[in-house]
């Protein structure tokens, strides 16, 4: 019998309707994944196995009473743990949520139950979703189940800041796992994982009941080993919500029943600016395989232009950190979460207390920025400058979207790389997203599909960025590469 | 523009964050790096840009005033806003004395 | 415009004193700005609170159309530019009452731009000529939830009832110079709300508060520093805020110090306002753009409805009482004075009009002097005022009716309204119940009057020797001898013929 852990979320979805296995030994199966592995990986902040069992339990006596099954009926998933879990601790892997337990759930997981789903548990992420490794978690950074094939032994870093979903999938600790994507907090880490993730275009995902990173840029969206995962995973999370006022009030495409890899007609751009000095050669030669396979897919490939790219970046760290300084500004030990009060202190020295034990290093340099950025007499030279700046990044996109229909880059400039190498530099660490958030800034669809490995032996991923609602070109685009690529590595199991 | 330790701890005060003097000294030429890589924002010609308002051109939704009409984002629940609350009596939050 | 010659008498001279309102009125609506909960005064700690007023991890605001559209609403009532594009911005400050740690409100672009209104002149209260008063803008808010700090020894509790409740903030320019105008522009401000229904007024309940921006100067000078007086929700006590306020700042610039901008708290049991020390902290509130709301574009349809269901205002409405009814300046402004007041006089005018068979402007007056003088009065001895009177509109113009007919005198109607207030009866039925018709039949009447005029042949003796004054006397009698129940005009026209 196959190991139903190596089975994804269309042939866990099929096997439990024809009846081959049943929900509730796939859920049983994963589990044990779950629970070998946490110690080595460190992918979960919480297990619930129990979740996962009784999901399935409803899956198959719904199954059993004929009724029909739901998108992802019988599959099991991790939830990052930024989106709000009724009765589970939801910490958005930070102290100051240490034992938090929502009264509520979050639109996104709540549409995932409802579409069958079932949940193995809540997976780490870089505290408050602020980093690209992993490493800021107050439950201890995740390590990725890849290893280099230098013999080595060093312990390399999941990406960021869903690195516990990335590393969960690629480890077969759960078929699909939710992430959020602020600056490429999905592709990033499906990148140096070698799985695939969409960031649907902003609004497409409610972010009702997401713990809010920067709230002009969030965006939930699926990891999963394949685009026909992702096509239906997103399918299930994905629809307007009347209680987020950026929700798009659009109906939810077939995107599952509409992929085609042909790409006869269709026009790939490829952006001069992402080919950047002194670029990884691995990075580049991925980059060209990808072209080769598009063209092979019968596009037409046009060079493009997006002439701000070079800006995205530093504005992106005036925007995010403003926002949320003040999106966190809530956790002041009040209402909820950590209250550090110290011998006969007052309100604000409570306050200031509490920050200061609540959030890690990097969440408080992002709010000391953004604070900063936001203060009298800055506003307008930082802020301001920066939304102007993002103005232009979006008109780029708009006129490369005129000359192609999905622009086609590297996701990240390197593969992964070792936990720690970066975590002293918050700069060569931001370099990360250099090619991941100029989609964010313009509020884009777009997804990372693995495409190789580099001469270390680590994937490589390469990103599809399509027109905004296009998520169809996207996830063709995609599975246009992924049939070519013929992605089959996986980490070889230590753990 | 480039901070020192007395913006930084203006800035950590604004933030309601306690810094200890040598956290403040270690983050001067942590911000002024970002800050100074930042700053190349400046060189863009915005002339005439409107600054960013909606990423994706839309316009505010807006609701019926009715009551609880969704029981996510109604009133009534007091157990559940309180049910985390580090201090919580009577049925109201509570916090060290304020004095106004 | 014509400035109050309101002075301060200093050790160095006059001083003008410069006022600037904000007024924060909270906009009447079932639920909040931003979230479902409902708004209603006195509900239990935390009973109207929402996850998302109580700023849970990931709750979104969604904004309520009925607080845009009595906004909007209240901007054209005083005549404001109404900015199609606005959009929300958050005010970031710490404290127990605010769970999101910032505020949404709007600072760049407001819902309401420019307005005016005018106060009216009032020489007793020392305002000697009308005077426009310019508004800034009107732009809505939240508001923050309340303290409770005598509960507990080392605690203070906090309840998020009013937490997210929708204000409109109502900015003037520093265009007053006295606390009257002060006290007269909230009053008038307050009077307009209530008549658009944007704002119940409803001062004690904290419906209304304002932040008195006071500073002083010699006439002719610059603007002085000025202080912040926060949360005053009575008229009397702006008026008292002002007056300690710019005496408390002549003394320290006479006295050779200096006006430090800053934000005070008026206590009303000593009459005077003091420094705030939880709003000690620098201001510097790093106001962005709500990333959470996207621009509020209203179209014109929208704004059509708005002002297709604006109500007649006051002035327009006392100008109508003064023109069209014909009613003195007094009792229109009487009348006019309260949106309920109006609405109780109109339905009392429309069926006493009916009631008689004539055009409203026939009884206007006969209406008006009988709610002021009469029913005013009777309610007050009562401890009651319109909105609890025991006589409806319709019962008030029954009376009128009967008075009007001439089924019963003045007088009379004196007598069946106190009845009325009495028994809830009906004065068609108390008039017949208790036999109070009007006497008018001459027969009757000229028996009486001859039998006076016998028994009281001196007086006419004197009346006809040109003692004119004497026919008030042979009325009375007569009067009297019926009873009150003589119709008065037949009185006067028999008594006429027969005393010659
Ligand atoms: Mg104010
Ligand atoms: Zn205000």
């Amino acid at each position: 019998m196959t190991d139903l852990t190596d089975l994804g979320v269309a042939a866990i979805r099929s096997g439990v309707a024809s009846g081959e296995f049943t929900a509730v030994e796939v859920a049983e199966a994963f589990n044990a994944n779950v629970a070998a592995a946490q110690d080595a990986l460190n992918a979960f902040i919480v297990a619930t196995p129990e979740k996962a069992i009784e999901a399935a339990q409803a899956v198959d006596a719904m199954r059993a009473r004929g009724e029909p099954l739901g998108k992802m009926g019988g599959v099991p998933i991790g939830m990052k743990d930024l989106f709000a879990t009724a009765g589970v601790q939801t910490t958005a892997a930070s102290h100051m949520l240490e034992g938090f337990v929502p009264q509520y759930e979050s639109t996104v997981s709540a549409k995932l139950w409802e579409a069958g789903a079932g949940m193995l548990g809540k997976l780490n992420l870089d505290q408050f979703a602020m980093g690209s490794s992993n490493e800021t978690s107050f439950f201890g950074n995740v390590v990725s189940p890849w290893k280099r094939n230098d013999g080595g032994n060093a312990a390399l870093a999941p990406g960021g800041s869903s690195g516990g979903s990335s590393a969960a999938i690629a480890a077969r600790l759960c078929p699909a796992a939710t992430g959020t994507d602020t600056g490429g907090s999905i592709r990033q880490p499906a990148a140096f994982t070698g799985i695939t993730g969409i960031k649907p275009t902003y609004g497409r995902c409610s972010r009702w009941g997401v713990v809010a990173f920067a709230s002009s840029l969030d965006q939930a969206g699926p990891m999963a080993r394949d685009v026909t995962d992702c096509a239906i995973m997103l399918e299930a999370m994905a629809g307007f919500d009347p209680k987020d006022s950026t929700s798009l009030d659009l109906p939810v495409p077939e995107w599952e029943a509409g992929l085609n890899a042909d790409l006869t007609g269709k026009t790939v751009g490829i952006p001069r600016e992402y080919r950047m000095d002194g670029m990884d050669a691995d990075v580049l030669k991925s980059w060209e395989d990808g072209i080769a396979w598009l063209k092979d897919a019968g596009a037409k490939i046009v060079d493009i232009s997006l002439p701000h790219t070079r800006y995205a970046l530093p504005a992106y760290y005036i925007i995010a950190p403003a926002e949320a300084s003040s999106n966190l500004a809530r956790y002041d030990g009040v209402r909820y979460g950590l209250r550090d009060l110290p011998e006969g202190a007052g309100l604000q020295d409570m306050y200031a207390a509490t920050r200061e034990a609540g959030f890690g290093a990097e969440v408080k340099r992002r709010i000391l920025i953004g604070t900063y950025v936001l203060s009298a007499g800055y506003y307008d030279a930082y802020y301001t400058q920066a939304q102007k700046v993002r103005t232009l990044i979006a008109r780029d996109f708009e006129a490369a979207f005129e000359q192609c229909d999905v622009i086609v880059a590297p996701t990240a400039p390197s593969a992964a790389f070792a936990l720690g190498e970066n975590i002293d530099d918050p700069l060569s660490m931001y370099l990360n997203d250099v090619f991941a958030v100029p989609a964010s800034l313009a509020g884009l669809p777009a997804m990372s599909v693995p495409a190789g490995l580099n001469r270390e032996g680590l994937p490589l991923g390469l990103q599809v960025i399509g027109r905004a609602f296009d998520e169809q070109g996207v996830l063709n685009a995609g599975l246009a590469i992924e049939q070519r690529a013929g992605f089959t590595a996986r980490p070889a199991k230590w753990w | 523009m480039s901070v020192d330790t007395a913006t930084v701890a203006k800035i950590a005060s604004l933030a309601r964050i306690k810094l200890g003097a040598a956290e403040v000294e270690a983050m001067v030429p942590e911000l002024n790096g970002i800050l100074a890589w930042v700053e190349q924002l400046g060189e863009v010609d915005v002339t005439g840009v409107e600054p960013m308002t909606a990423v994706i051109p839309n316009t505010l939704r807006l609701r019926d005033d009715v009551i609880d009409a969704d029981p996510l984002t109604g009133g009534g629940i007091r157990d559940k806003v309180l049910a985390n609350a580090p201090a919580a009596e009577h049925g109201f939050y509570g916090v060290p004395k304020v004095i106004e | 415009m014509s400035d109050s010659t309101y002075r301060i008498q200093g050790a160095t001279g006059e001083w003008e004193v410069v006022i600037g309102l904000e007024v924060h009125a909270q906009v009447t609506s079932n639920s909040k700005l931003f979230s479902g909960a409902a708004t209603q005064f006195g509900a239990e700690p935390n009973a109207q609170v929402s996850l998302v007023d109580a700023a849970m991890p990931g709750m979104l605001p969604v904004l309520n159309k009925e607080c845009i559209r009595q906004a909007v609403r209240t901007g054209m009532a005083i005549d404001a530019q109404i900015n199609t594009w606005s959009r929300f911005d958050r005010k970031n400050y710490f404290y127990a009452d605010l769970p999101q740690g910032y505020q949404i409100s709007q600072l760049y672009h407001p819902l309401v731009g420019e307005g005016s209104l005018t106060v009216d002149a009032d020489e007793k209260a020392g305002i000697p000529e009308a005077k426009v008063i310019g508004i800034e803008r009107i732009h809505v808010e939240q508001d923050a939830g309340k303290l409770m700090h005598d509960q507990h020894p080392t605690m203070s509790y906090v309840d998020l009832n009013r937490s997210g409740v929708a204000l409109m903030e109502i900015v003037s320019r520093p265009d007053m110079r006295s606390p009257a105008e002060a006290g007269a522009y909230v009053a008038k401000l307050r009077q307009i709300l209530r008549y658009v229904g944007s704002c119940d007024g409803n001062m004690d309940q904290g419906s209304m508060r304002c932040d008195v921006n006071v500073s002083v100067r010699k006439p002719g000078d610059e603007f002085g520093t000025r202080t912040e007086t926060k949360n005053v929700n009575s008229v009397r006590f702006v008026m008292a805020t002002i007056e300690h306020e710019a005496s408390r700042q002549v003394d320290v610039l006479e006295s050779g110090g200096k006006i430090v901008q800053e934000t005070r708290l008026f206590d009303p049991t000593t009459g005077t306002t003091r420094s705030m020390r939880s709003k000690e902290d620098a201001h510097d509130y790093r106001y962005f753009p709500d990333p959470d709301l996207l621009p509020l574009v209203l179209d014109g349809a929208f704004l059509e409805d708005c002002r297709n269901s604006l109500p007649e205002l006051p002035d327009a409405k006392r100008a109508r009482y003064e023109g069209e009814l014909g009613l003195s300046a007094y009792n229109a402004a009487v009348l006019t004075a309260d949106v309920e007041t109006a609405r109780w006089f109109e339905l009392l005018l429309g069926e006493t009009a009916t009631a008689q068979g004539k055009q409203p402007a026939d009884v206007a007056k006969q209406a008006a002097n009988w709610l002021i003088s009469e029913l005013f009065g009777a309610l007050n001895k009562l401890g009651k005022d319109l909105e609890t009177s025991p006589v409806s509109p319709s019962a008030g113009a029954e009376l009128l009716a009967l008075v009007g007919k001439g089924t019963i005198s003045g007088s009379i109607a004196k007598q069946v309204l106190e009845k009325m207030l009495e028994t809830g009866d009906g004065a068609a039925a108390i008039v017949e119940r208790e036999g109070l018709k009007q006497e008018s039949d001459t027969g009757a009447i000229e028996a009486k009057v001859d039998d006076i005029l016998a028994a009281n042949a001196d007086k006419v003796e004197q009346y006809r020797g040109g003692k004119e004054a004497l026919f008030g006397f042979f009325v009375g009698q007569t009067m009297k001898a019926m009873q009150g129940k003589a119709n008065p005009q037949v009185v006067n026209e028999i008594l006429k013929v027969k005393l010659g």
